[in-house]
């Protein structure tokens, strides 16, 4: 018999969501947006680009084959809240070490399960993301407002980032095919796309978000990488002002918010989709040479608007015809919104690490 | 690339009759391919000899053949038609082997005919096992230890390199015939020998076996320039070792992790991309549960079953999309039609889980070896969605309508718990009963896991199921709470299967339900888990809070399916149901269809405006009455599945439109039945039911031998059997009182005559005759495995005339509105009435197809009101000019000992059409057809007559010999045959020392046998044997003398298949 608290999700438009509350049980408040990834939870969980978001499940059932340490995107989870429709308590896979619910309870993390989460997403879908929060039963009304209200998350990628400098050395696998000097802007950057890198034989320098020009230059990096990130990309003024000054200097690229930071230092614009692209299943076409990919995702903001001078636009999203991908020779630019990495999602498009090598 | 310009008029080949590996599910996607042909305005030539298929019907295509999908007929409608492409990737293994043959014949090369999709290079690579491992080394993809042989030392060999087990795969059949596992040599031997028969080339495949590992598939879409997507990944709840098609299948995967799905993933574009394929392909992997690793077990480079089930469990209609691809379009290119906005280029996602649960036939076949393993057995399948495991698992459970509303069952409780071990180990059809009653006695569930290879995961989702019967079993009716009831609705359970456990009856669970609002909660399925608004109208059950099914304005009727295939209801069901759906869209009524099966165009949901993917029991059909708060509810076209709803519905105030279920349960009732037709004066074979030996001993000197016995509880022939005398039916009614002595045994007079059907449709008023069918089999043989011949040419027109004031009789005595279908025995000059059924019957797709007549749109236009006076239609229908056969066409190859012999009860699982200028020209076509072989005259004929047919069989066996027809027989036969100077050469019974019979059938020298028991079923004797390994063998076998007597009468004919006219459907009538 199941001995969770009832809980409710509820939303700031006034929508309320019943479950049961497992994990870490204490109230918590975000912004409610969902994936349809059907796998890969453990590395959307650990997704920093989820950060301080509540992350609703559309696959029903999640738990089935466990959680791995393995599969970590980050150090800790850094997420406020996941939803589901069902958390899957008996977990088998060769690799599993540990269960939904124990996970969660060790990571801190509050869950919200037994929740019709298609009528949740329906709702998301018309009225686009919204902020709630998720609270047990007899939570006073205020307080659940209070909550809503009061939750911002205007300086999350400055919380998430890095605080000091690091280095990764390179692993030397093959001495004869030594890799570029990475310098990477850490908006949240996920391991999996600094593991790319590592195997590509780089040596990477990880800088704090508000890194400064002659930092980074100092360093005589080969490559700037800008790295995928949570919330709004004009909340990183100071990471637009540097990739600003580093613009035809030094090869730059960049995925996801990265992608969108470069956009907005080359003087474009960036807008909020109604309620993001999140999944592993988003087909973007390369208008190169027309092939399809199908790939994953997860952001609310894109490129709305970019100067056309000296810019190409390299990839465009099938589904809504948004910017995918971008590249500039006389800018020493490339990135794409998409998420090469995977991590969840296809391996379809790993090759775009090895174009982040040649800009 | 847009449309292929070069493309004017195109050939779809279909995939023939349905047998096991080869159903419903290439009508649902032969249909498809041809809806997109026509939205794209392009002449369409259908080849197809299903006639029970909504593929073949008038309006699909420009032109329609109904005929044998033979090579030579084939050549002869591309010479008349001239078209400039063909497709063969949609009808199955069957199409794409003619595919192969035309090509290489050279016939497509001379008349300048084009494959349309995947090129011929790229089925080789995919269906030839030496080309396609080739093709895995090439890319390094990793292919499972084996070598390919074409005869049994090669094959020894090779399996004493790779080691014991090994498992054998003969190329280019379908659903695994002939294929299996030998875990020693002697194994080995018997299996190669049928194998290296039965493969199209003589080749097999030897593997190592990897018995126990997960079973991976994958439905991947390439278009012409490379694009790939996954549309869907399905998880084998029951590991490698038992064909896919006979496994309980999840979809999307449950127990492997992104990384392990995405090596996967990437791995089945890669191999797909490499073999060049362009439209659907499956992709099938072997993974080892203990550490990840796996192999590519076989890739189907066509549409197949698990297409259309990948299809259905997605919403993502595969075969339109690939036939889209086949013309030119590329993914980027072609809308999705759920969404109406999005494009095909992408990968569905699922916000709900989905279980397949086969159909198998064990019912029927009493006698059938139920061991599953590598080659399929099941004819159908049900599917059921939901948000969680347990629920689909539930719900797939009670669609397969075996009378089972949860996990615990009567069987499972008599044994041991050592024998339930021991049923485990060798799967069969009730493997997850034995199961949860194993976990019901607590035993070990790794040791489960390890005896079946099952995932511990599914076995969880089993013991929650079983731990929740068992703690439901602590409550009653009077302190059952409305949070409980609520729960173990969202797991699936249903109110019956409440009412079973708390020992209640099913109606106060469903009071009480409703009493407390618990309602099911509809979800769409829309590929795309809620992202983007959908318009598809495809729905499925939860329990959950929020409802998303729109009621609309109008008047809305409900049509109930069918269910999953099986014997004796196949896809001419499904035909009907599509049918009376389009009949009601045309007269402007909203239409809305349940059913659960997942391989049927009525659950395609372009078909009605609203289509619910449900159970078809009681409570799953009135939630779906209730919300949708409908005019009335059609269930005569549904087979016996749905029209045994009727009382109920009624009885619960639902409409039933059409005939009363009052009406139809006068015929279903035997005293009923009997008064019915006394009152109208109409005979019937003289019947009595009976409880006791005794009864039937005193019950036979009334009757007087032969008699029909057959018990009561059963339906369509189960158990039915001849008796002729007092040992026989004493022997009978030993056995069956056996096994339940608490149901009646019926027995008939058994009436040796001429079968005559007849279809007809009523208005109350008035009644409509279509056609007259006659049997050419003598009565006894099961009407649904008997040729059936139109129009009837032997009968004369009284008693035509008769038949027809007999049924108006009927008709009008039961205020029949609908469909009406009676069999009658034409005995010594007399008109008996042997079965009255009050739905829409099996004949209905053959006599509309030869008569141009759409009956099942006459009937629903009568059911909604109109009279078939003010429509034209009365009386006997005008009979064509041309002769038809509907032959049906088995599948018992299939089925480890299984009868062959005809009888009483039915054993087809599909049927074929044959049209000609005379009777046995549409004969030889219709034989064509059911590939039943027709010997050259110098052939050489097995004979095994049992001694009362042996003078019957004389006058054959003198016109045989004269065309040249050599005999080989049994002792009796020979011995017999020689005393009227007939040459005959005589083999050794298996009963007999030094038995060399069995062993000249695998000699592969015999054309033809012919074997005629006195009885059968007793699959000790010897003519069982002889019957199986003939079949077994793929050589054509007759069991009656009436098949004897058509067989010599197309022999001394001596067609020649250049010479044999072909007729489209447009030519017919």
């Amino acid at each position: 018999m199941n001995t969770n608290p009832k809980a409710t999700l509820s939303l700031e438009n006034g929508m309320k969501f019943y479950g049961e509350m497992f994990g870490d049980i204490k109230n918590i408040a975000g912004e409610v947006i969902f994936t349809t990834s059907m796998l890969g939870y453990q590395e959307s969980f650990t997704d920093p680009s989820y950060a301080k978001q509540i992350l609703v499940m559309t696959y029903p059932n999640i738990g089935n084959y466990g959680f791995n340490f393995d599969f970590e995107e980050s150090e800790k989870i850094l997420l406020n809240g996941i939803i589901v429709n069902e958390k899957c308590d008996n977990s088998n896979n060769s690799l599993s070490e540990m269960n939904f619910e124990a996970y969660l309870r060790q990571n801190k993390i509050t869950g919200l399960c037994n929740v019709d989460t298609r009528a949740l997403v329906l709702a998301i879908r018309e009225y686009g993301n919204l902020r709630g929060a998720i609270c047990l039963s007899e939570t006073p009304a205020h307080e659940i407002k209070q909550m809503i209200d009061e939750f911002d998350d205007t300086n999350v990628i400055q919380e998430i980032s890095t605080k000091n400098k690091y280095y990764i050395s390179r692993k030397y696998k093959d001495i004869t095919k030594i890799g570029l000097k990475i310098a990477v802007i850490d908006l949240g950057c996920k391991k999996s796309i600094i593991n790319e890198f590592i195997k590509r034989e780089s040596e990477i320098v990880v800088f704090p978000f508000d890194a400064d020009f002659q930092e980074i230059r100092d360093e005589k990096p080969d490559l700037i990488f800008v790295s995928n990130g949570p919330g709004n990309p004009k909340n990183a003024t100071k990471t637009i002002e540097t990739v600003n000054a580093l613009i035809g200097k030094i090869n730059i690229c960049g995925i996801c918010m990265g992608h969108q930071i470069i956009g907005l230092a080359l003087g474009g614009d960036t807008s909020k989709l109604k309620f993001g692209h999140r999944g592993i299943n988003h087909p973007v076409k390369n208008l190169m040479n027309n092939k399809i990919y199908i790939t994953s995702q997860n952001h609310n903001y894109f490129i709305s608007n970019l100067p056309k001078k000296y810019i190409d636009i390299t990839f465009q999203s099938i589904n809504d015809g948004t910017i995918e991908g971008i590249c500039s020779e006389k800018f020493m630019i490339k990135s794409v919104q998409f998420h090469p990495e995977a991590s969840p999602g296809p391996l379809d498009v790993k090759f775009i690490f090895d174009d982040f090598q040649n800009i | 690339m847009p449309f292929n310009h070069k493309i004017k008029k195109i050939l779809v080949i279909g995939s023939g009759a349905t047998v096991i590996g080869q159903g419903a599910e290439f009508d649902y996607s032969g249909a498809q391919a041809c809806a997109i042909l026509k939205q794209e305005n392009i002449e369409t030539v259908i080849i197809n000899d299903n006639l029970a298929s909504i593929m073949t019907e008038k309006g699909v295509a420009n032109t329609i053949y109904i005929e044998p999908l033979n090579i030579e007929i084939v050549e002869k409608i591309i010479i008349k038609e001239k078209p400039s492409h063909i497709i063969g990737s949609m009808g199955g293994q069957t199409a794409l082997n003619l595919l192969l043959e035309l090509q290489n014949e050279g016939i497509l090369g001379k008349n300048k005919v084009r494959v349309a999709g995947t090129s011929f290079e790229s089925i080789e690579n995919g269906e030839d096992r030496k080309k396609f491992k080739k093709l895995m080394q090439k890319i390094k993809q990793p292919v499972i230890k084996g070598d390919i042989a074409n005869d049994v030392i090669s094959g020894v060999k090779i399996a004493e390199e790779i080691d014991y087990p090994v498992v054998v795969r003969p190329a280019y059949t379908l659903a695994g015939t002939g294929g299996g596992y030998a875990k020693n040599e002697k194994e080995l031997r018997e299996i190669l020998i049928c194998a290296i028969n039965i493969s199209a080339i003589g080749q097999v495949m030897i593997e190592k076996s990897i018995k126990g590992w997960k079973e991976i598939e994958f439905e991947v879409i390439r278009d012409n320039i490379g694009n790939c997507v996954v549309v869907c990944s399905m998880e084998n709840i029951d590991p490698v070792g038992i064909h896919t098609g006979d496994s309980i299948v999840i979809a999307p995967t449950q127990t492997l992790n992104n990384v392990e799905y995405q090596i996967l993933r990437s791995a089945a574009i890669e191999i797909v991309n490499a073999a060049k394929i362009n439209g659907g392909c499956n992709v099938q992997f072997a993974v080892n549960p203990k550490k990840f690793e796996y192999y590519v077990i076989e890739i189907n480079p066509r549409i197949s079953r698990s297409s259309a089930l990948a299809s259905k469990a997605t919403g993502y209609p595969i075969a339109k999309i690939s036939t889209k691809i086949a013309l030119g379009y590329n993914l980027d290119e072609i809308i999705n039609e759920v969404t109406g906005k999005t494009y095909a280029c992408f990968e569905p996602a699922l916000d709900y889980c989905v279980i397949k649960i086969p159909k198998w036939p064990f019912d029927k076949f009493l006698t059938a070896k139920k061991q599953l393993g590598t080659k399929m057995m099941a004819t159908g399948e049900v599917m059921a969605l939901s948000n969680n495991i347990e629920s689909a698992l539930m719900k797939a459970i009670r669609s397969l309508d075996i009378n089972q509303h949860s996990l615990e069952n009567d069987d499972s409780k008599t044994y041991r718990t050592q024998e339930l071990k021991r049923k485990i180990e060798t799967p069969d059809d009730e493997r997850i009963f034995y199961i949860a009653e194993l976990i019901r006695r607590e035993y070990n569930l790794e040791k489960i896991s390890e005896i079946t290879g099952i995932n511990l995961f599914f076995l969880n989702k089993i013991k929650n199921i079983v731990v929740m019967e068992e703690e439901l079993k602590n409550y009653s009716i009077d302190n059952i709470t409305s949070n409980l009831i609520k729960k173990y609705k969202q797991k699936g359970f249903s109110d019956k299967g409440i009412a079973e456990i708390i020992k209640c009856k099913e109606s106060q669970i469903s009071n009480l339900r409703i009493e407390y609002g618990i309602f099911p909660t509809y979800k769409m399925v829309d590929t795309c888990a809620g992202e983007f608004e959908a318009v598809s109208p495809y729905y499925y059950s939860t329990y959950e809070n929020h409802n998303e099914v729109i009621i609309t304005e109008g008047k809305r009727i409900l049509v109930v399916g069918s269910g999953p295939t099986k014997i004796g209801q196949g896809i001419e069901f499904d035909y009907c149901s599509v049918n009376c759906v389009l009949a009601l869209k045309k007269a402007g009524v909203q239409t809305i269809i349940i059913n659960n099966n997942p391989a049927t165009v009525s659950t395609d949901f372009n078909i009605s405006d609203k289509l619910y993917f449900e159970p078809l029991t009681l409570e799953d059909v009135m939630n779906v009455v209730s919300l949708e708060k409908v005019f009335g509810v059609i269930l005569q076209f549904g087979g016996q599945t749905s029209i045994k709803l009727a009382t109920t519905l009624k009885k619960m105030g639902v409409n039933v439109l059409g005939t009363s279920p009052e009406s139809i349960d006068k015929t279903e009732n035997r005293e009923k039945f009997d008064v019915l037709l006394e009152n109208l004066k109409i005979k019937r074979p003289k019947g009595k039911a009976i409880n006791t030996v005794q009864e039937g001993l005193d019950a036979a000197k009334e009757i007087i031998y032969p008699m029909l016995v057959r018990p009561s509880y059963v339906l369509g022939g189960q158990g039915m059997e001849i008796v002729y005398n007092d040992d026989e039916l004493t022997n009978y009614l030993n056995n069956i009182f056996k096994k339940n002595n608490k149901n009646s045994v019926l027995i008939d007079k058994y009436l040796e005559g001429i079968e005559i059907e007849v279809d007809a449709v009523c208005d109350g008023d008035n009644i409509f005759v279509p056609g007259i069918m006659k049997h050419l089999n003598r009565a006894g043989v099961h009407s649904g495995d008997s040729i059936s011949i139109y129009p009837a040419n032997d009968i004369s027109n009284n008693t035509k005339k008769k038949i027809i004031e007999i049924t108006e009789k009927i008709s009008l005595a039961l205020n029949v509105i609908g469909m009406i279908n009676i069999q009658f025995i034409e005995f010594e000059n007399e008109i008996y009435v042997i079965e009255v059924n009050l739905r829409s019957s099996r004949t209905i797709s053959y006599i509309s197809k030869v008569t141009d007549l759409n009956v099942v749109e006459i009937a629903t236009r009568i059911i909604l009101g109109e009279k078939l006076k003010d429509i034209g239609f009365t009386g006997l229908f005008k009979e064509i000019e041309l002769f038809a056969v509907k032959v049906p066409v088995f599948s018992t190859e299939k089925l480890p000992m299984v009868e062959i012999s005809l009888g009483p009860e039915m054993r087809s699982t599909g049927e074929t059409l044959g049209v000609g200028k005379t009777i046995l020209e549409a004969l030889y076509k219709g034989f064509l057809g059911a590939k039943i072989n027709i010997p050259p005259h110098e052939s050489i004929i097995l004979a095994t007559i049992c001694d009362n047919k042996k003078e019957e069989f004389l006058d054959y066996a003198k016109r045989l010999f004269m065309l040249g027809v050599r005999f080989i027989g049994t002792i009796g036969t020979t011995t017999y045959l020689r005393n009227y100077g007939i040459e005959i050469q005589s083999v050794r019974k298996i009963s007999e020392p030094n038995s060399n019979i069995l062993e000249v059938i695998q000699s592969g020298v015999i054309d033809l046998i012919i074997d005629i028991p006195k009885r059968n079923n007793n699959y000790e004797s010897d003519g069982f044997k002889i019957r199986r390994i003939s079949a077994e063998n793929n050589i054509t076998i007759l069991t009656s003398m009436d098949a004897v007597n058509y067989m010599t009468q197309v022999m001394e004919k001596n067609f020649d298949e250049s010479d044999l006219n072909i007729f489209s459907l447009d030519e017919i009538f």
